[in-house]
């Protein structure tokens, strides 16, 4: 059946179950993506199914995994990397940003590094420390990284399909409080530009533009502002490197009003782009400032924090006033 | 050939060498201190075997490591000047670790694939690659950009160590794939305290990688020294992570090559990694932008000289008649040749064109990329405009 209902965990899995069969140059490796099926159950089955040379447990050392996967893409193979947890990236940031980002450039494009980087990010799931974080700000700030983030099961599967045919490497960030979230998979879609923002919700009196995890408030924020007798559009940017600056563009040049939502902290983080980009994009369209609502500037807290912490419907819809009050 | 070598070394039996010394049964008993390094032709240029690794190399093979290694510091004297002459930003020269190069450079096949830090000019030349590309990056006009598949020869990594996890990625790709090719990781002594050398040597033993970790411990790493890398002889290393460590004597290219090639070998039966310390020296600078007189003295640098590389291999092949005067001769004309060549491509070498700026930053393009490439264009259009 063309069309499932899945949740966005086996969406990536089955997306990855796909690559494997459909190129046997795709590669998973990980900490505990064989016989566990990783800790979030991504990779569940794979290596029954593919084997251990495909499916990859590897030895806990994160530098030692993209690194080593560096050199199989040097070999023509596309590893598709598991980071278990955001925090945990850190060993291998390294290895992402001196190496797999550059080599590409420094060998004047005569070699190819088509390594996907999946971390599960964000927080919301009562973890302990560095299982919350959101640091996709440090990695779409690297020229030669592609970073990008679903929010649906449905992208999940094409948006990952779509890096693992990427020449480029591509970390890709899975919303790991949404992993449970199911929807429709269409397996035989034709799907989008990977790189594409998609209007999640239609509306004329403000943007809320987000991604990954927060794409989910920013819609139940919408229905909430409608009641109110607002009408806001929810762009979901899905790419945070490159960003569809275009897409908010024509969003804005109707709506006039932006309101950029995400977990990381908003000082330094992916809204303070758009921010700049648009409001020089869109000067004379925009009725307020752009606006931005995020994480603060303090290490992510503990769980019993994490509520007030990350941006819920009640700071989105703040924000969604206080540009409109202008 | 066990992990450390306790055996003595014996003079070889036959051999010009022997014939000239009468065959002495002159033997080296190794510094107390010091562990024992395998070793085929002593700083006098003495050939003496080894019980577990020998190598018989022709009249022929002998002078052409010889010219390699000639050819080798002519070429690296030829930049160190060309960057003294304002040619060049920086250079980091090879002196004194001609053999460690040059030995297990000729040890490789062409299908074997070789992981360099940035001062493996030695290694570039026995892989065939033209040593004005090696030059670009010390001009500044690229990061590299020679195509590593040409020669099987990656780009020069200055990061320290990062290589060692290329090379053991590339290794587990080879035995994927059923060839018998190997894999050759360059490294030095302060790039062992890394933790990715640490995380190379768990993956290639875990995953049995068919790589060859080749540690030049050239005793500095810009101004420390080795023992603030380490406590025990590095070669030591590698019995904690499960897989074979040699010390070679690496001024000496006889012996880096008879060892690099048995741990290839090695490789290549599926044994998996081996670690090489080819224990040399770096006679010149870290780089020429190094002052070593600020914290290593000269008899240490004098001590070393006596151990030459390239003049014990020379002694050997006069005392063997294996060269005469008329092939130094040549060789030395054929040096200058290459000096002038290289000279001459470098001071030829353009500078990039501006865009080059944003070419290649991926292999798929970049929405952002293009903006900013069309806008910088239209910036520098505007002032050729303004001119007219």
């Amino acid at each position: 059946m063309a069309v499932q209902k899945l949740p966005l965990a086996k969406a990536l899995n089955e997306s990855l179950r796909t690559a494997l069969e459909n190129d046997p140059k795709v590669l998973i490796m990980g900490e505990d993506v064989g016989k566990l099926g990783g800790v979030f159950r991504v990779t569940d089955g794979l290596q029954k199914d593919f084997g251990e040379d495909r499916v990859i447990d590897t030895p806990l050392a994160e530098s030692g995994i993209v690194g080593t996967a560096i050199g199989l893409a040097l070999r023509g193979y596309r590893p598709v990397l598991e980071i278990q947890f955001d925090g945990f990236v850190f060993p291998a940031y390294d290895q992402i940003v001196t190496q797999l980002a550059k080599m590409h450039a420094r060998a004047l494009g005569k070699i190819k590094l088509p390594v996907v980087v999946r971390i599960p990010y964000g927080g919301g799931i009562g973890a302990v420390e560095h299982h919350s974080e959101s640091p996709e700000a440090l990695f779409a700030h690297v020229a030669g990284l592609k970073v990008v983030s679903p929010s649906t099961p449905s992208d999940a599967y094409w948006m990952l399909q779509q890096a693992i045919q990427s020449d480029d490497p591509v970390v890709f960030f899975e919303p790991k409080r949404r992993y449970w979230d199911k929807g429709e998979v269409d397996v035989d879609a034709i799907p989008g530009p990977l790189h594409a923002a998609r209007t999640a919700r239609p509306g004329t009196d403000l943007t809320l533009a987000a991604y990954g995890p927060m794409v989910k408030v920013c819609l139940e924020a919408a229905a909430a502002a409608e009641e109110e007798g607002k009408s806001v559009e929810v762009l979901d940017l899905r790419s945070m490197s490159p960003i569809d600056f275009d897409a908010i563009q024509r969003s804005v040049e109707k709506t006039g009003r932006l309101v950029v939502v995400h977990e990381a902290p908003v000082f330094y983080g992916s809204g303070a782009e758009v921010a700049a980009r648009i409001t020089e994009r869109c000067f004379y369209s925009l009725e307020s400032p752009v606006l931005r609502v995020g994480g603060f500037h303090a290490p992510y807290p503990p769980a019993r924090l994490e509520e007030e912490y990350l941006p819920g419907l009640d700071r989105v819809l703040d924000a969604v006033d206080r540009a409109l009050a202008y | 050939m066990t992990v450390e070598s306790t055996a003595a070394r014996k003079p070889r039996r036959s051999g010009a060498a022997g014939k000239r010394t009468g065959a002495a049964k002159k033997q080296q008993s190794p510094q107390a201190s010091e562990p024992q390094l395998v070793q085929l032709l002593t700083p006098e240029g003495e050939r003496v075997e080894h019980p577990e690794c020998d190598i018989e190399l022709s009249a022929q093979e002998l002078r052409g490591l010889y010219r390699d290694m000639v050819l080798t510091r002519r070429f690296d004297a030829e930049a160190t000047a060309l960057q003294r002459q304002g040619e060049l930003g920086l250079w980091a020269s090879l002196l004194g670790q001609e053999a460690a190069q040059i030995g297990s450079g000729r040890a490789l096949r062409d299908d074997d694939y070789v992981f360099p830090t940035y001062r493996e000019h030695g290694v570039a030349w026995c892989r065939g690659v033209d040593p004005t590309n090696l030059l670009g990056m010390f001009r500044g006009v690229n990061h590299g950009g020679w195509d590593p598949n040409t020669n099987n020869f990656q780009l020069y990594t200055i990061v320290i160590g990062s290589q060692t996890l290329h090379a053991t990625g590339y290794a587990m790709g080879v035995a994927k794939d059923g060839a018998d090719s190997a894999v050759i990781a360059y490294f030095g002594d302060g790039a062992s305290s890394q933790g990715d050398v640490a995380e190379a040597f768990t993956f290639s033993a875990v995953y049995n990688a068919p790589v060859v970790f080749f540690c030049q411990n050239n005793q500095w790493a810009i101004s420390e020294p080795t023992e603030k890398q380490t406590r025990v002889p590095l070669y030591k290393r590698a019995e904690g992570f499960g897989f074979p460590g040699v010390r070679v004597d690496g001024n000496d290219v006889l012996a880096c090559l008879a060892v690099t090639r048995w741990a290839l070998e090695r490789a290549r039966r599926g044994e998996g990694p081996t670690l090489i310390e080819a224990f040399t020296y770096r006679m010149g600078a870290h780089t020429t932008s190094d002052d070593p007189s600020r914290y290593r003295h000269d008899d240490e640098r004098l001590a070393w000289e006596a151990k030459d590389p390239i003049q014990r291999l020379r002694a050997h092949l006069e005392a063997a008649g294996h060269a005469d005067e008329a092939f130094f001769t040549a060789l030395e004309e054929e040096s200058d040749t290459l000096a002038k060549r290289v000279r001459e491509a470098v001071r030829a070498m353009p500078d990039p064109d501006d865009m080059a700026i944003f070419e290649n930053v991926y292999a798929d393009g970049h929405a952002l990329v293009d903006e900013e490439r069309a806008q910088f264009a239209a910036y520098q259009a505007s002032f050729a405009e303004e001119g007219n």
